[in-house]
């Protein structure tokens, strides 16, 4: 049943992409980045874990979920091993998912060829 | 002189104006949901099949092996050429998600290949990430200084 909320909550978060896409004319960098530091802000005042509760995927799989894991780690760390740990932990949390995606670029990148021109 | 640029610029907007590909805004927002949603219920979709087969993993385990998962699916579809036109359907469907996140990093990875590994991969990997990975970066720690204090 659940499904139906990540359905609804990640669609809602795309689409509000897309608004700004039409709206603003911004590019995706922008909208990556706007996305990331809305992260960081919801999880900053402790919104996220609130709401990743009932969305689970619908607010982790969009880029939000990115930024607030790097800032609730930087958090956790800060809170547990002082100043350090808010240099040390939000790479921490996030260093799977940026380590994967340039790997997989990578090898994909030797891979394949550019589809565009053909 | 002053008055000619005038002119010229004011064409030129029109011109802009006038070629820029006009989405309908319903269509697309409806497209975009579409995707976005069932991206993340795919993201559910694996998380639960992970947490079936390892009962005993924590939950932030699952889920960095849910995006990594998510991440690998995306890069994948981007080198056949797929996702581009999934991107084409969806708009901000498929660049909010982190699919979208690994699309922008192998995309222009493929494009620029033929600049060489050094100065066409792995520099232009990180034209699109790279400004998300500073902004993260900075604004966690400036958070996490934050709540030091508190």
């Amino acid at each position: 049943m659940y499904y139906l909320w990540v359905f609804l909550i990640g669609g809602f978060i795309c689409m509000l992409g897309e608004v700004l896409l039409i709206y603003t004319n911004i590019t995706s960098a922008r909208i990556l980045v706007t996305f990331v530091l809305i992260g960081v802000l919801l999880q900053a005042f402790g919104i996220f874990d609130p709401i990743s509760q009932i969305a689970r995927a619908g607010i982790n799989v969009p880029i939000i979920g990115f930024g607030a894991s790097l800032a609730k780690g930087a958090i956790m760390a800060a809170q547990s091993k002082g100043l350090i740990g808010a240099f040390t932990g939000g790479l921490e949390t996030t260093a799977g998912g940026i380590a994967a995606a340039i790997l997989f670029a990578f090898i994909f990148a030797l891979i394949f060829r550019s589809k565009t021109k053909s | 002189m002053q008055v000619d640029e005038k002119k010229r610029n004011e064409a030129y907007n029109r011109y802009v104006k006038a070629k820029i590909p006009k989405t309908k805004p319903w269509p697309s927002l409806f497209n975009s949901f579409l995707v976005g949603g069932i991206i993340c219920c795919l993201g559910q979709g694996i998380n639960d099949l992970i947490l079936i087969w390892f009962p005993n993993m924590s939950e932030q385990t699952a889920w960095a092996y849910t995006l990594i998962t998510l991440i690998f699916i995306a890069a994948f579809l981007t080198g056949i050429g797929i996702y581009d036109k999934i991107g084409k359907f969806a708009g901000g469907g498929s660049i909010v998600p982190i699919t979208g996140f690994s699309n922008s990093i192998t995309s222009p990875a493929i494009e620029f290949k033929h600049e060489g590994i050094i100065y066409g991969i792995c520099v232009k990997m990180f034209t699109i990430a790279g400004p998300v990975i500073v902004c993260g970066v900075v604004s966690s720690i400036i958070v996490g200084i934050i709540y030091l204090f508190i």
